[in-house]
């Protein structure tokens, strides 16, 4: 009798502790489904950016070359060897300029590309050594070659493709723009792309003066420009702006339809949001523990 | 905690056919790892900028680990709702899991393009919390220990070590077991929340991590299935089918839970409208939900008359179907771009290839050299 009993309270006890258990395992890796949050965010004054305006660009291509020449970048030769024929972002091309047609197909547009400097970066949110930061200082989106193991996770997680990966090399880097930060912006104040733009289409400052100023530029010209700088909210705001004309829309200039709450952010709040609702986790093994005595005195 | 049944190792010659083919295979893809770490990634493999992961993270780390999960699917029957019946088919199901992650940590380091970094993961210093990538690394090292630690006691057997001394060690590597698991399987579709640009939205979802998690399990019963037929076929060993009949029920329950979270996640978003949007991915969206609704309703509707064959074909099913889901999420629906295309070169397959045939060969070694496989009842 007095067997019988024990054994019903144990089944009981188990009973209820199972349930508590599974209660938490559902909670924990039920992700949260209240993430329609629309993220955007204004960055410190000091951080940098640049303004890109795409109806000024004559793609001349210096930005390129000068961008090679500040970061000692080899060039991607054509097939006589003779010119620099990069046709987009690569381990040895930080910046490139291409050429876009609008959706009729009447009119051409150029593009500069390179890194966003996103102002929350999904890089950065990816890299598991801490090897991608974000300066506190600069809001410059870094690379550190001593800590970076080489995963590639960060390109994996850039909406834009920037960073990009050495393949031919046995012992590989990771490349993308840091706005000179390592070579020509601490001598001239100005990146290099910037420096060299004869047509003053790319303009190096501090980010949100130069939102003020692309604003500025559709109130002046509201027949010339899109009424929309892009990297304003995408993606939660990138450090380099754009402009374009009316004609060219930024999807028909390449850039990805990205949602104002930033990968990273969404990322996180799913993923941090498991681990809140399982802290802490100590307390699941504690749980476990104690079952796995119980069930082990049979 | 593996005292209460008595397993045998299997008396045979190892040199084999097959264990020379294997063998042959391992040493070609030793060749390849050599020109890797000699010319670079680019050269052996066809990963680019645009899919900077290709199959050996997709096969060899996110699909290999899945289908290590048997010890673990089999300790959540085992531990936590106590059906003790099931502890025969453990010592294979960890071995099998022990193999698979220790190869998948393996790989990932063939894979890593700056490996002489990699001690920095250990470096709290150097830690990103924010990093999803981060808690699949760690949780992986430490669960190929722990998987090692549970399997100690077959060592132990054969070299006639007290059993009863290791149990304190195992109890905590079992809990460990249990957490570790259910962390980075789920975390392992986590890493691609941050894709809200690249992959398909048929594919990206909040589920992400749950999706993961579910089909892990599942996968976990369908390999030990999968295995145990497997082995006791190649060895002509009895079938354990009076065991694996008993896994059945749970298999269709994961099945079709899976299925209701994958279409809730499209009702509840409003995705339903990508359904037919791009033929290539809607084929492949269908052949994923067939897999997994195959099985469980051949499953449900055989319950009666399951013969080893049935069960073999249906876990089997299974398998392929957590196979697919992940490599849909890794490559196939993830995209970067038009410009941009990836199927795996010829001497990245055979790194592959070597990796699985490295994994057969211990396994090999190991059943046979130690009691692994439960004693058949002619024999005790």
């Amino acid at each position: 009798m007095k067997e019988g009993k024990n054994v019903e309270t144990r089944r009981d006890f188990l009973k209820k502790l199972f349930t508590g258990a599974a209660s938490v395992a559902a909670v924990t890796t039920f992700p949260s489904l209240s993430l329609a949050k629309t993220k955007y965010y204004y960055p410190p004054d000091y951080w940098y950016g640049m303004l890109y305006d795409s109806t000024k660009c004559i793609g001349c291509k210096s930005c390129v070359v000068a961008c090679k020449k500040a970061n000692n970048l080899p060039p991607e030769l054509d097939e006589y060897r003779i010119y620099d024929e990069a046709t987009d972002l690569t381990a040895s091309t930080k910046t490139i300029i291409k050429v876009y047609r609008s959706e009729k197909g009447d009119v051409s547009s150029f593009v500069k590309r390179q890194c966003m400097h996103c102002v929350d970066p999904a890089c950065v949110s990816a890299c598991p050594v801490s090897a991608m930061n974000k300066d506190e200082k600069t809001g410059i989106v870094y690379w550190r070659g001593d800590r970076c193991i080489g995963c590639r996770y960060c390109m994996i997680a850039c909406p834009f493709e920037v960073p990009k990966f050495e393949w031919g090399k046995a012992f590989p880097k990771i490349v993308k723009c840091d706005l000179c930060l390592s070579s020509y912006l601490p001598k001239n104040g100005i990146t290099a792309c910037a420096d060299v733009c004869p047509a003053g289409a790319i303009i190096f400052g501090y980010r949100n003066e130069l939102l003020e100023e692309a604003k500025t530029r559709i109130k002046r010209n509201p027949d010339k420009y899109l009424p929309h700088v892009y990297g304003e909210k995408e993606g939660g705001g990138t450090g380099v702006l754009y402009l374009t004309s009316k004609a060219v829309s930024f999807r028909n200039l390449g850039f990805p339809a990205i949602p104002d709450e930033s990968p990273a952010a969404y990322s996180e709040s799913i993923h941090h949001g498991i681990y809140r609702t399982l802290a802490p986790p100590f307390l699941t093994v504690g749980a476990l523990y104690f079952l796995l005595k119980r069930n082990n005195k049979e | 905690m593996q005292a209460e049944c008595v397993y045998e190792k299997i008396d045979r010659k190892l040199m084999t056919k097959p264990f020379l083919f294997f063998l042959l295979v391992l040493l070609a893809s030793t060749v390849v790892i050599a020109i890797r770490f000699a010319k670079g990634l680019g050269f052996v493999s066809n990963m680019s900028d645009g899919y900077p992961w290709g199959i050996w993270i997709t096969y060899d780390v996110v699909v290999g680990t899945a289908f290590g999960c048997g010890g673990y699917a089999l300790a959540i029957l085992i531990y936590i709702l106590n059906k003790r019946e099931f502890t025969p088919l453990i010592r294979s199901a960890l071995l099998t899991s022990a193999l698979g992650y220790s190869l998948a940590g393996f790989s990932v380091v063939v894979d890593l393009g700056r490996y002489w970094n990699m001690y920095g993961l250990l470096l709290p210093t150097r830690w990103n919390l924010s990093s999803v990538l981060l808690e699949v690394a760690l949780c992986i090292m430490a669960y190929t220990l722990v998987l090692w630690v549970e399997f100690l006691p077959t060592f132990a057997e054969r070299f006639g070590i007290d059993v009863k001394k290791l149990e304190k060690v195992t109890m905590v590597a079992v809990i460990l077991g249990l957490i570790l698991p259910t962390m980075h399987q789920s975390s392992l579709g986590s890493l691609h929340l941050i894709s809200t640009v690249k992959l398909s939205p048929l594919w990206h979802s909040s589920f992400l991590p749950l999706l993961f998690l579910v089909s892990v399990v599942l996968m976990g019963y369908g390999m030990t299935a999968v295995e145990s037929l497997l082995s006791s076929y190649s060895f002509k060993r009895p079938y354990e089918t009076h065991l694996l009949k008993k896994l059945s029920p749970y298999m269709i329950y994961l099945g079709f839970g899976w299925l209701i979270l994958r279409f809730l996640d499209l009702i509840f978003f409003e995705k339903m409208k990508y359904l037919f949007s791009d033929s290539f991915l809607s084929v492949m969206f269908f052949l994923e939900v067939f897999l997994f609704l195959v099985p469980s309703v051949l499953f449900w509707s055989d319950r009666q008359n399951l013969t080893p064959r049935r069960i073999f074909i249906y876990s089997f099913l299974y398998v392929l179907g957590g196979t697919l889901y992940r490599f849909n999420v890794y490559l196939v629906a993830w995209s970067p771009g038009d410009n941009w295309v990836y199927f795996p070169s010829f001497m990245e397959t055979l790194i592959t290839l070597g990796i699985v045939s490295l994994e057969v060969l211990i396994y090999l070694v190991i059943v046979k050299k130690f009691p692994v496989l439960p004693a058949t009842q002619g024999v005790k």
